[in-house]
């Protein structure tokens, strides 16, 4: 007997049909269907709970106060997407994100979204590219966008919290329309950018009919291991990138700079937090021609190190304030000078991306892939407009993507994605 | 005789879907079994739908045989006017049957090759045929001279497809993979306004592909209806979305506008519609079950 098969006779007592058939509902046909959606929409209720299976290898939990992917460390690949509701009405979008529920805990327990089936003239359920891998600390992390809350079909414009708002446009911004906004976002990150696509291309594919792609966005991290640790990353200009972030193992700071508390926004959203996404493009060409010394001025910071510019550990204080000869150590207007003007604070979780080559210029297409969670989003945009025109790092960048979105709270076990918004 | 091929046909069909994960040692003899009832019940069913597709489509290959005589005719009356006029109706006949023309990998081509199709295997222009190259002909060179005796070998190829339909053995199988193929050929070709190069006609391709696909479904309906209500009106809704999105593009004079006018948003909306009717299509194949 193939794995293949194996697999789909273990995966039989969670089978959907299964149990319509012992419920004893709609006999041999009715919702048994198999027809993707349609079929497991109608038959949620009846639908097996799935649970994180903890002997998954590399698994992350699904289930939580909080959604995975957010505090999640060490993120190495990501498939970030975009999406459009095409949906026509609350009750479908519901369906949908209950759906999703399911599949997404599959999908972090290394197993297939629905088990294959016998018959051969059907395509399987599960596109099937992941088989044989394993759950790869796959996160995914679902949020909806300020768009979503002005269809009127959907019923939500009295849901919508007033801060969950198009960004405001910042100086220097030069947004490409191709990546600006979305109804919904699904960010999935994997040890293998395989198993995070598969995850991505499986949850839209189920959602055909109710959901169009935007906009989509890959990333990468790299991590130096020191210790068994794994370090802070460097971004494609080779500083490290996130030293800065506050302590996601400190429940008190988490709650402090990235869960929103009860009272604080809609109350459907306590529990969850604010997800910027900034495409950034990085003019390697121009950064790479540039003279070390101005590379580390540009970032205040040490490029070897990651310290402060004038101290020796990455984590060393900043101390803002030293001078040498009169002149301020960190210069005014480095990007790490700029970002701790500010007491906002947020949490990065960024990663590189290379797309290829730009066709006007012949240069890399390649940059960053700003994410950061933080409970409202004046927090970013506090820390954004401080950068404005001084940022001496605006010469290598130009931003070229935005959105912004609320992520929902946790999953508790046997409710679904968006409940405290939907239901 | 045909008829009991066909039927034991089903019945292999049937007997090995509906084993599960054996093996095929236990497959061989399960199918020199007796069907339990109900299968044979299934099989003669179906055996219904696949002789109602095959009406089908040899109604519409008489007549493409009709249309194309009329083409061939203006082409070598050298009507270019005409011909023109007379060039993506006929062909919708073929787009709508083309599972069961495909069946016939040399015909095909020689009835329906791009040069594109040509120059990929490996050949020259000289040895391209049927409706594409009559197409340039019209549309980029403006004449029909020289262009007769493709004509008359068009007519020809024609003439035989029709006559090879009776051989076809219609399964559902054949059928449930055509209904999607049909769509298949949309995103992949007409979508992308390959397909119609010259006369940019591409949207009337696209509406006989999906009236292929849909008539397909329709003979499926009543079965589909008794084993998943609501598959069966996922798709009539979708096929709906579709054919009113294509409405849009109506001319006025019972065909469609040039695909060259549509901008980037209306093929990514006619694209993304025709991957929501795909999807759930591809489900149809519970049918068999």
């Amino acid at each position: 007997m193939s794995n293949q098969e194996e697999k789909s006779i273990l995966q039989k007592e969670v089978s959907r049909r299964d149990v319509l058939k012992f419920a004893g509902i709609g006999g041999a046909g009715v919702i048994l269907g198999a027809s993707g959606l349609t079929g497991a929409l109608t038959a949620f209720g009846a639908n097996p709970f799935i649970d994180d299976d903890q002997t998954a290898v590399n698994k992350v939990k699904f289930y939580g106060k909080h959604q995975s992917g957010i505090l999640t460390k060490n993120p190495e690949h990501v498939y970030f997407v975009a999406l459009n509701c095409i949906a026509k009405s609350k009750k479908e979008l519901k369906e949908l994100f209950q759906l999703w529920t399911n599949y997404s805990a599959q999908l972090m327990n290394g197993q297939l979204v629905e088990p294959y089936t016998a018959n051969k003239l059907l395509p399987t359920a599960d596109t099937g590219e992941a088989e044989g891998l394993d759950a790869s600390h796959l996160t995914l992390t679902f949020g909806v966008g300020p768009s979503l809350f002005e269809k009127k079909e959907l019923g939500l414009q009295h849901m919508k919290p007033k801060e969950l708002a198009d960004l405001p446009h910042f100086p220097k911004d030069q947004l490409d329309p191709n990546y600006v906004g979305g109804d919904i976002c699904i960010q999935a990150c994997a040890d293998d950018p395989q198993v995070a696509f598969h995850a991505v291309r499986n949850l839209v594919r189920a959602a055909r009919g109710k959901v169009t792609m935007s906009w989509s966005q890959t990333g990468f991290n790299s991590y130096e291991v020191k210790n068994k640790k794994k370090l802070t990353p460097r971004n494609l200009f080779a500083f490290k990138d996130g030293t800065g972030n506050p302590n996601v193992d400190n429940e008190k700071e988490m709650n402090e700079v990235v869960w929103v508390q009860p009272g604080e926004s809609k109350s459907w959203l306590t529990g969850g937090t604010y997800l910027v996404a900034r495409r950034i493009q990085m003019h390697l060409e121009t950064w790479d021609r540039t003279a070390l010394s101005a590379q580390e001025a540009t970032f205040g910071r040490h490029r070897d190190t990651g310290a402060p510019l004038g101290k020796k550990g990455e984590f060393d204080d900043v101390g803002l304030d030293r001078k040498e000869n009169d002149q301020p150590v960190i210069p005014v207007n480095s990007h790490l000078h700029l970002a701790r003007q500010v007491k906002d604070r947020i949490l990065r979780r960024s990663f590189s991306y290379s797309d290829g080559i730009n066709p006007t210029t012949g240069a890399f297409d390649a940059g960053l892939l700003f994410i950061s969670f933080q409970k409202h989003p004046k927090q970013f945009i506090n820390i954004q407009n401080s950068f404005g025109r001084v940022d001496k790092l605006n010469e290598y960048i130009t931003h070229r993507g935005s959105a912004l979105f609320a992520c929902f709270p946790g999953v508790k076990k046997g409710s679904y994605l968006g409940a405290e918004l939907f239901g | 005789m045909n008829q009991v091929i066909r039927n034991v046909g089903f019945l292999l069909l049937s007997s090995s879907l509906l084993v599960g994960c054996g093996n095929t040692a236990s497959k061989d003899t399960d199918s020199k079994e007796t069907a339990p009832s109900s299968e044979t019940e299934q099989a003669n069913k179906l055996d219904k739908e696949a002789k109602a597709y095959k009406e089908f489509a040899s109604e519409q290959l008489d007549q493409f045989v009709i249309e194309t005589e009329a083409f061939v005719g203006a082409v070598k009356a050298g009507d270019v006017e005409k011909a023109k006029e007379l060039y993506a109706p006929a062909r919708m006949y073929f787009e709508r049957s083309e599972p069961i023309a495909e069946s016939f990998g040399d015909l095909d081509p020689r009835i329906d090759a791009r040069l594109a199709d040509v120059k990929e295997e490996g050949q020259g222009e000289e040895e391209w045929s049927g409706y594409h190259k009559i197409e340039k002909g019209l549309w980029v060179d403006g004449t029909t001279k020289g262009y007769e005796a493709v004509a008359d070998q068009l007519l020809k190829d024609v003439k035989e497809l029709r006559a090879k339909v009776e051989t076809v053995e219609v399964t559902p199988d054949l059928m449930i993979t055509g209904a999607v193929d049909l769509l298949n050929e949309v995103s992949t070709s007409k979508i992308t306004g390959e397909e119609e190069i010259y006369s940019h006609t591409d949207l009337y391709d696209f509406k006989a592909n999906v009236e292929g696909a849909e008539k397909i479904f329709e003979i499926f309906k009543p079965t589909l209806q008794e084993k998943d209500a609501e598959l069966a009106k996922t798709l009539e809704e979708n096929f709906g979305t579709l054919n009113e999105l294509l409405a849009k593009y109506e001319d006025g004079k019972g065909g469609y506008v040039s695909y060259e006018t549509l901008t980037k948003e209306d093929t990514k909306a006619l694209s993304e519609a025709v991957d929501h009717l795909g999807e759930p299509l591809s489900q149809m194949a519970i049918v068999v079950e």
